[in-house]
């Protein structure tokens, strides 16, 4: 089989093949050769052949139907490994040379699946049969749908990492124009010309849409020739960006479209170079949108025979592709339109055996000419029914009445193997739709015309229902000269002349949505409407007759434009018959709403380069390299990468933790502390501001000094905390917890900008401006004193709850003595840059004493030692200070009535036996209790049980030789002593005790160490 | 997507830099303590969620940093003006607005 | 009500499925109804359902302004799960997954309630500790789950990614196997059969406009085709709650959001269980028919649009692609957007109000559709007896006042 039914040249059209550059390519392992400028479904039908796949429910044999987005059946898997891409439609694959393509369904093959039912069994499977069977037995169910799920799918996604990447592209422009059809080439040079920034995206790999395939002459010139010149034209602008093979997928708020660039897919992956895909998001001050429109297909029984095609594919293989998709054609149509595949298809030398025409007069010109080729017209009939197995063997013809409702007279049997079908257009009004314009029902045009713009655009051409050239090019020029003008370019006033365009002047088309059958839809043979799910028009009747009445409910009972050409041929058949079976108008029954994406639209394309390494942002710190040289675990704290814990080598994480904790209580030992959230507060108001904000006061707060305070939301629940120090008159730095720095400067930006704004203060995020190495241990004096001389360090000179300026390893510091671990300790900030300078002047100072680099994790063992919470871990959401045993953070004499203060005395707030945090202490001293066990009373209970509260944090205390956690317990406070218990999911329950949550140095001396 | 018209900026920028920050002209009870559990209840969570206008707070946190006030229709998405903390707004929701406009939508959808 | 079963489907078969019975009466509306439920979503049919087979009242309308089951239930990715953290909110979610173990049988209706299993998975320290804390008290509350390793959900989910070497590494997982999904139309549908067969009038294309009272005591409801008399009014018009509120004069600590969802093409059965991660906001599960539903987070926005912000779905799909590589080169065939009643405390309203003989059932935010048998049920019972359900109490309007939220952030997080 070699291209059987590739045309010779063919006078009067110029197809856009390159005969003379073969391209090989497989289907279904089978080596095949096309030619340059192919799709794989010309090539396919080049050499003849006829089934592509099978249907998804009744795996019912399906060849090629149209020449574009709007194929239903040729549903392919291209290329293999971890480059294939499943369910592509054959009609918009470039073929290239290697290409491989595989139908997805049909097994053992398409030409004989073994799955293929048929007649009586296929009535066993109506719509919606699933919910009225598989529910009995009940256990049986996940059974039933195991083989279900056998059938699902189209194509196989790959198993392996996508090897391509993607990239995004922001764009603004004037106007954008989507489509480079006739209508939309004239409006993108119209606005060109006017001086407006155009970018024209279309999907197809050249400029031309419809002229590609036309045969008609414009200003003298072939179609094809017209086009070429006027793209160059295009080209020669400066302000015009020409986006051939992109799809305009999706029309967003305010005039934001996203257009997918394929850049290497006609390539094949082995030409790979860049990116695969490009996703541009554009801004566009003016949309035009001339997306052409869909022929319509009439539904007959059996109208899924391979060999029923659209009339205008037919014509698009004919003169675009040089390819004849069959030998004798019986065309069938509704209007005069399309005759014109008559006369192409006789054009190419092949026999036209009928044209069968609903109308029961038709008289247009382009009807006379047709006749004059001595080709039949049988007036006022209609196919009823094709008839072949794997192709188009017969049409069964029968004359209709005027409506075309019912059959009139004697049926005939018309010999053929390809039938081309037209039942008019209908407006691609997609993208219109996706801006919530409702659509118009126009009986003139038997379509949905666009509705009422809802943002700044247009439909012009076929998409608005103008389908003679002529009125394409004028509305087209017109539209591109207005929208250029509206975005700010020009007086709107056309600059070129209207173009010559010799058409024919049609006459009017029928309405004729579905082909009455000798028997009635319910008994015909099936008369599909949407046939990649195999929905026909007996489906939808009887939907209706179970009482569905919206086409939201016939929609989804019977899966109609669930598919992945989203109904783009079916839809507006099945509203007619849904319509017609509830005797109403199409407008009564309801509307075309289309949804993005227009065509499907690659996952990874959406994502673009946001995912691997930039899914999101790392933050380090500046002494992040010494870490890792040192071999820290990090842990993922926010965008933050912090050190968890430092482990020598051969030392597990609980060695090197216990390691870690003692020697920051013998010892000394050093915390990079730098992600803390910092925020400089300056300005006259700043103390009245922090003091609104937190629950404590600084009125009082002396220069110098430091205080821990807690912030509450409005809800009076626990939302951050931190220190606070005064910097000097009017100034302040406000310490945050890591994850919360954003959080809390927003917060406080919003209640003073909002609320307060005479307050005057002002914020600003010093985070990244500061590098923070904490010391602490009974050493850490003595550490600092070595490379700091110009502070007192003294007990009674420097002391707890201080700040003061100075010299570190020469760096000009500031050092905060506050404490996170109970020891004394410095927390020495210097400008970020110096961060690694101090660091490492810190572990060599301390050298001497044993420093000891730690993580999150000692530092998280060391603070619970203490009882001192980690807002987030010990909080959740629901948590008072009083709850936290922190009354002593609320400032009970303040005059203004801090953020969240009201709260704190709603009834719940003061509800007895609200969760309170605890200490527990297990039985068993080794045991350690796992965070989040819940922690019960009464161990023997049955489930459910009545849970009292959790465990927030917990861990083995090197130092205190047990293990010790906290946890929030309802009543917590009054139940120190008694005994509880975390029954766990390994079957163990653990007994604790309620202790207080201060573990190690209740009395907090160990900070004043001499 | 929104194009937010920052009013501080005095430029059309894209949603992402800003966030949403709930219903504007919510003040603040001056005295918190003279208001009943319910009373304060009502400003901390009620709200007036429209189906129409919507005067709204916009933060323009990947910008300026400011707060500023929109009103906003929110079916249609469309922003009608954006204003400065402090002022009023010019475009005032009649209760009919939103009942309008939700009589507007589709029936049924293919 | 004729049953549905596999002989019905072959009796009807051999006459061409000529003879099927209506799935339900499209009645006119009476004059005056013991109780009117406004929305005919699957959360408002069962209601009328449960109000009809539990409590015996029948004289009861339903008023969709649509379709039934338009609004959310049309919309939604279908999860289905009850490991929620707190006992109040897994106690009604847990309700509702009994409700839908035998939901089927019980509506004969097959409503596809497929236990696939769900996995939440964990990222970094403290979601692992949030996780273990609420599946301990799942356990605890006689609700299945167990925390699982990057290992294990390798096994239930061949295709992710469990390398330690990426951005924000899988550290585990809370795997409830009862979960899973349905067949969101079908739920509807089955429940309006089942309601209308006990009597209820399912009245659609028909708004209700306002809420009529008399002394603070509700009359019935205006509509598009006229007054409605009815003694109780049931609110249950998820994404226009607050649209019906105002009606009677009403405020509700409820914004709504758009959240926006998508599937792709369908492709070969590649994904056998639900898995939902909060950290990276992304959730996903593969459709009987083949489809990748993916659910992405809640818009920052009030909205009503049905219709949310590109860059919310641009950030979904890097999460998708970063849990599963494979998937990048999968497309996406249709998107949209809902419209979640969202709550302070991301737990649903089921209370009466200030208003007597008024009830609303809302504020479900992205939780909605798994909670739609339990929802019904034990809104049912607090309209029938005037006084909440024990399963409702906590739900109650009136938590917002004394401040008794139930949060459920971290539960309910961006996904369902």
């Amino acid at each position: 089989m070699n291209q059987v039914n590739r045309l010779s040249a063919v006078e009067g059209t110029r197809t856009r093949i390159d005969g003379t550059v073969p391209i090989n390519f497989t289907f279904n392992g089978k080596q095949l050769q096309g030619v340059a400028g192919d799709t794989l479904a010309s090539a396919l039908l080049a050499n003849g052949v006829k089934v592509v796949g099978r249907s998804f429910k009744y795996s019912r044999p399906r060849g090629i139907v149209g020449h574009g987005a709007e194929e239903p059946n040729a549903i392919m898997q291209i290329g293999s490994g971890a480059a294939t891409v499943p369910n592509l439609k054959a009609t918009q694959v470039e073929l290239y040379e290697g290409l491989e393509a595989a139908s997805v369904n049909g097994w053992p093959s398409v030409n004989f699946d073994l799955m293929s039912i048929s007649g009586w069994f296929g009535r066993l499977m109506p719509p919606g049969f699933y919910y009225k069977t598989f529910m009995y037995p009940a256990k049986l169910w996940m059974t039933y749908e195991h083989f279900i799920r056998k059938a699902a799918g189209l194509g196989s996604t790959p198993v392996q990492s996508d090897p391509d990447s993607y990239d995004k592209l922001n764009q603004h422009c004037d106007v954008l124009v989507v489509g480079a059809g006739p209508a939309g080439l004239v409006a993108a040079r119209e606005a060109a010309r006017a001086g407006a920034r155009v970018i024209v995206a279309d999907e197809q790999n050249e400029f031309g849409g419809s002229l590609l395939a036309s045969t008609q002459t414009i200003d003298g010139q072939l179609a094809v020739d017209w086009v070429a010149d006027l793209v160059a034209e295009l080209n020669g602008f400066d302000n015009v960006q020409t986006l051939p093979r992109s799809t305009v997928f999706g029309y967003y708020d305010h005039n934001f479209l996203g257009i997918l660039e394929r850049r290497t897919d006609h390539l094949g992956i082995s030409a790979a170079a860049g990116s695969r895909q490009r996703m541009h998001r554009v801004r566009a001050k003016q949309v035009i949108l001339a997306a052409g429109a869909f022929e319509r297909p009439l539904v007959f029984a059996h109208n899924d025979i391979p060999g029923v095609m659209q009339a205008s594919s037919v014509s698009t293989y004919v003169n675009r592709y040089g390819v004849a998709p069959g030998s004798r054609l019986v065309l069938f149509t509704t209007n005069d339109n399309a005759y014109q595949t008559a006369i192409d298809w006789h054009r190419a030398g092949r026999q036209v055996v009928a044209i069968v025409d609903s109308r029961s007069q038709p008289k247009g010109d382009i009807v006379a000419a047709v006749k004059g080729l001595g080709i039949e017209v049988m007036a006022g009939h209609g196919v009823i029914e094709a008839q072949g197995g794997k192709r188009v063997k017969r049409a069964l013809v029968a004359r209709l009445n005027a409506q075309g409702a019912d059959i009139v007279g004697p049926v005939e049997t018309l010999a053929c193997d390809l039938i081309a079908c037209s039942g008019g257009w209908s407006p691609a009004i997609h993208l219109s739709s996706h801006t919530g314009a409702k659509p118009v029902w126009d009986d003139s045009i038997v379509g949905f015309r666009p509705g009422k713009s809802k943002q700044q655009e247009r439909s012009v051409g076929a998409c608005a229902g103008t389908y003679a050239l002529s009125g394409c090019l004028d509305d087209g020029a017109r539209a591109g000269a207005e929208a250029a003008k509206l975005a700010g370019h020009g007086d709107g006033k056309l600059y070129f002349p209207s173009a010559a365009v010799e058409e024919y002047k049609e006459q009017p088309q029928q309405a004729l949505f579905l082909v009455p059958h000798s028997k009635k839809t319910s008994r015909a043979p099936s008369q599909f409407v949407d046939m990649q799910l195999d929905v026909s028009a007996s489906g939808i009747e009887l939907a209706v007759r179970e009482g569905f009445e919206s086409v939201e409910h016939i929609k989804r009972y019977t899966a109609m434009g669930f598919g992945t050409d989203q109904g783009k041929l079916g839809n507006i058949n099945g509203m007619a018959i849904l319509a017609n079976a509830l005797g109403q108008s199409i407008p009564e029954t309801g509307t075309t709403i289309f949804r993005p994406s227009y065509t499907p639209t690659t996952f990874g394309a959406i994502a673009g380069r946001d995912i691997g390494e930039l899914f999101d942002p790392e933050r380090y710190t500046a002494m992040h390299r010494w870490h890792a040289e040192q071999g820290a675990e990090f842990e993922d704290v926010g965008q933050w990468k912090r050190p968890w814990y430092f482990p020598h080598v051969g030392e597990s994480m609980h060695q090197a933790v216990n390691r870690e904790c003692l020697a920051v209580r013998k010892s000394v030992g050093i915390l990079d502390a730098s992600t803390l959230g910092k925020i400089d507060i300056q300005g006259p108001d700043a103390a009245e501001f922090i003091t609104r904000m937190y629950t404590n006061s600084y009125l009082k707060l002396a220069l110098g000094k430091c205080r821990y305070g807690v912030m509450l939301k409005e809800d009076g629940m626990i939302f951050d905390d931190g220190v606070c120090a005064c910097l000097g008159d009017n100034h302040y730095l406000m310490f945050t917890t890591t994850g919360g720095a954003a959080g809390v400067l927003a917060w406080l930006e919003l209640w003073q900008q909002t609320e307060w704004p005479h307050l005057n203060v002002y914020f600003t995020s010093v985070t990244d401006h500061w590098t923070t190495a904490t010391i602490t241990g009974p050493n850490a004096r003595k550490v600092l004193a070595k490379v700091c001389g110009d502070i007192e360090l003294a007990n009674d000179e420097f002391k707890f709850m201080d700040w003061r300026d100075g010299t570190v390893a020469g760096v000009a510091a500031r050092i905060f003595r506050i404490s996170f671990t109970g020891e004394l300790t410095y927390e020495i900030n210097v400008p970020a840059h110096y961060g690694r300078h101090i660091w490492e002047a810190l572990i060599a100072a301390g050298e001497e004493f044993g420093i000891t680099p730690y993580g999150t994790e000692t530092m998280h063992v060391l603070r619970a030692e203490k009882g001192f919470i980690i807002v987030g871990q010990d909080t959740d959401g629901s948590m008072t200070p009083a709850d936290m045993n922190m009354d002593w953070v609320v400032g009970k004499n303040k005059t203004f009535s801090f953020i969240g203060k009201r709260s704190l005395q709603r009834s719940d707030s003061v509800r007895e036996n609200r969760k309170q945090l605890v200490g527990l202490k297990t039985i068993d001293a080794n045991t350690v209790l796992p965070e989040g066990a819940q922690v019960v009373f009464d161990a023997k209970q049955a489930i459910p049980m009545s849970m009292q509260g959790h465990v927030t944090s917990s861990y083995y205390s090197a130092n205190l030789g047990h293990s010790i956690a906290l946890a929030v317990v309802k009543g917590g406070h009054s139940r120190e002593g008694q005994i509880v218990h975390c029954p766990l999911a390994d079957g163990r329950t653990i007994a604790a005790e309620i202790v207080s949550s201060v573990f190690y140095d209740p009395k907090g001396e160990r900070q004043n160490v001499e | 997507m929104l194009l937010i018209h920052c009013p501080h900026c005095r430029e059309d920028r894209e949603e992402e830099e800003f966030s949403y920050s709930g219903e504007a002209h919510i003040v603040r009870p001056v005295e918190p303590e003279a208001l009943s559990d319910k009373e304060w209840g009502d400003y901390l969570f009620f709200r007036k969620n429209p189906r129409g206008i919507h005067h709204e707070m916009w933060y323009h946190g990947i910008g300026c940093r400011r707060y500023f006030y929109a009103t906003r229709n929110t079916l249609s998405y469309e922003i009608l003006e954006t204003y400065m903390v402090g002022e009023k707004p010019q475009v005032i929701a009649a209760i009919d607005v939103a009942i309008d406009a939700h009589r507007d939508t589709p029936r049924g959808t293919l | 009500m004729k049953k549905y079963s596999g002989f019905s489907l072959l009796k009807n078969a051999l006459s061409y499925h000529e003879n099927w019975q209506k799935i339900w009466r499209s009645p006119k509306p009476k004059a005056d109804y013991d109780v009117i439920i406004v929305g005919g979503g699957g959360h408002g049919l069962a209601t009328a359902y449960y109000l009809a087979k539990v409590h015996g009242i029948t004289n009861v309308a339903v008023i969709e302004k649509g379709y039934l089951g338009g609004g959310n239930t049309a919309r939604n990715t279908t999860i289905i799960r009850s490991n929620y953290l707190w006992d109040e909110a897994a106690q009604l979610y847990d309700l509702s997954l009994k409700l839908w173990e035998g939901l089927s049988q019980e509506l004969n209706y097959n409503v596809m309630f497929s236990q696939r299993g769900v996995l939440n998975l964990g990222h970094n320290l403290q979601d692992m500790r949030d996780i273990e804390r609420r599946v301990n008290a799942n356990r605890l509350n006689g609700i299945d789950g167990e925390v699982v390793t990057p290992e294990r959900i390798k096994e239930i989910a061949p295709l992710i990614n469990i390398s330690r070497d990426c951005r924000y590494p899988i550290l585990g997982a809370s795997w409830q196997p009862r979960g899973g999904t349905a067949r969101h139309d079908a739920v509807a549908w089955g429940y309006a059969r089942g309601a209308d067969a006990l009597g209820v009038d399912l009245i659609q294309e028909t708004e209700v406009t306002g809420i009529r009272r008399k002394n603070g005591v509700v009359v019935g409801v205006e509509t598009t085709k006229g007054f409605i008399g009815a003694r109780k009014v049931a609110c249950v018009t998820a994404g226009n709650s607050g649209v019906v509120a105002a009606m009677a004069g009403l405020r509700l600590p409820v914004e709504s959001r758009p959240l926006q969802a998508l599937v792709s093409e369908p492709v070969k059965p590649c994904l056998d269980t639900v898995v939902m991660s909060n950290a990276v906001h992304g959730y996903i599960s593969q459709s009987d028919k083949g489809d990748l539903v993916v659910g992405a987070g809640v818009d920052g926005y009030n909205g009503y649009g049905q219709r949310g912000s590109m860059h919310v779905i641009e950030h979904t799909l890097q999460a998708i692609c970063e849990l599963f590589p494979a998937f990048s080169r999968v497309r996406m065939n249709r998107q949209w957007g809902g419209v979640v009643d969202t709550t302070p405390d991301a737990c649903p309203i089921i209370s009466k109000t200030s208003v007597q003989g008024l009830y609303f059932n809302c504020g479900w935010g992205t939780g909605g559709f798994k909670a739609t048998p339990g929802s019904g049920y034990v809104f049912a019972d607090t309209v029938a007896n005037d006084h909440p359900h024990p399963l409702a109490e906590a739900f109650d309007l009136e938590r917002f006042n004394t401040g008794a939220l139930i949060d459920e952030h971290g539960a309910a997080g961006v996904a369902h």
